[in-house]
């Protein structure tokens, strides 16, 4: 399937029908709320206090429900009105905005104790009008995000990047606004697991926040690269031995190539008497 | 839209305005919502605010009460004014009408409680 953001621009692609499927698809909606769950938990707020924070893309509010969940007050940012009146039907609780994030954003000067975006930040690298310049209007979005955002206030971005060239793009213009941070890529040996989170910070460089990475998979890591370690030690077995002529058939097996199968018999002397 | 976010809300991003706040409510429909009072969040707001900006909508609306028009020293005890805070900040939502840019006198719809700050092209 063809990446969304290939088939039309935002304010058109979720439309009634998309929109609808943020109600009713459980699976959508489960990924949706674990995925802004991992990004409040990245925002690292001091505990236990309520926030005011903005949600940007936040589409039909599942993220900001999570937020309200959480106690914090939120305003939305969305471009597709489909979407925010899917919002309205699901009677979130925080203030709906309609406008294009690439515009700018228009709030005063330190209003946000922090910022949160579901899959919203790769739409920003499409040009859907001939006057888009992607890397105007990105710079445009994180520069009005840096100053309406408070001193120690943290930006977080859940994103579908297409290509490297994209990431680092999204990249160069969140610092060049005067943001710190990186991107903190969880599983990221795991093609469905994967997601990627722009971190961004206001308030001087601080260490990235871990990435999350499978138990198991861990375990797997350091299986293989203990058994290449053993092999390693062990070396290629002797020529023409019998560990030899196994290897070989066992390799001509693997690449399809008619193969005598194994016996007692195989790698063995022949006795004097033939 | 609640008058929190109208608080926060400029059109610097017009071509040519330069602060655009506060933003003018012309307001056809108004709600009022209860929702949970939580003094804990009107408290770490309230220095946020601009408390002029909240009291001239509010009373631009109609819905300012007897709401202080400004901020008295020790507020962070006084829980009927925060309280009083909450209803304005929170509760009171322009559903239908008009944000106007004191700038360029730019008009911006709300609909169904939705302000649109969509821009046209030739005004970035």
């Amino acid at each position: 399937m063809s990446r969304p953001e290939h088939q039309a621009p935002p304010e058109l692609f979720y439309n009634e029908n998309e929109a609808k499927k943020y109600t009713q698809n459980s699976r959508m909606i489960d990924i949706q709320v674990q995925m802004s769950e991992r990004a409040i938990e990245l925002l690292a707020l001091p505990d236990d206090e309520p926030h005011f924070l903005l949600d940007l893309g936040c589409g039909s509010g599942l993220s900001g429900s999570v937020l309200e969940d959480q106690g914090h007050r939120w305003v939305g940012f969305d471009i597709s009105s489909a979407m925010l009146d899917v919002a309205l039907e699901r009677e979130v609780e925080g203030d709906l905005l309609l406008g294009d994030l690439g515009q700018g954003l228009p709030f005063r000067a330190g209003a946000f104790d922090g910022a949160v975006s579901i899959s919203a930040l790769q739409w920003l690298c499409n040009a859907d009008k001939t006057s888009h310049h992607p890397t105007k209007r990105l710079y445009k979005f994180f520069s009005s995000l840096y100053s309406c955002l408070s001193r120690t206030a943290r930006a977080v971005f859940q994103f579908y990047p297409e290509n490297s060239d994209q990431m680092e793009l999204m990249t160069t213009q969140a610092m060049k606004a005067g943001f710190f941070g990186g991107v903190v890529v969880d599983y990221p040996n795991s093609t469905k697991a994967k997601k990627f989170f722009l971190v961004l910070m206001c308030g001087g460089a601080a260490p990235l926040p871990k990435a999350m990475v499978e138990a198991e998979e861990e375990e797997r890591i350091s299986y293989s690269s203990k058994r290449d370690q053993l092999k390693k030690m062990r070396g290629k077995p002797l020529k023409r031995s019998k560990e030899w002529i196994l290897e070989k058939k066992e390799r001509r097996r693997r690449q399809g190539k008619p193969t005598k199968s194994d016996t007692k018999y195989t790698g063995r002397k022949r006795s004097g008497r033939f | 839209m609640k008058l929190l976010t109208h608080n926060m809300l400029t059109s610097k991003c017009l071509k040519g305005v330069n602060v655009g706040y506060p933003l003018g409510i012309v307001a056809k429909d108004i709600k009022v919502l209860e929702t949970e009072f939580n003094s804990e969040f009107v408290l770490r707001i309230i220095p946020k605010l601009d408390w002029d900006t909240l009291w001239n909508a509010a009373d631009s609306i109609g819905h300012s009460g007897d709401l202080p028009r400004t901020l008295c020293d020790d507020y962070e005890n006084d829980v009927e004014f925060l309280k009083k805070a909450h209803h304005v900040l929170l509760e009171v939502e322009v559903i239908n009408g008009e944000l106007v840019c004191p700038e360029s006198g730019r008009k911006f719809a709300i609909n169904k409680g939705i302000p649109n700050m969509l821009l046209n092209e030739d005004e970035l």
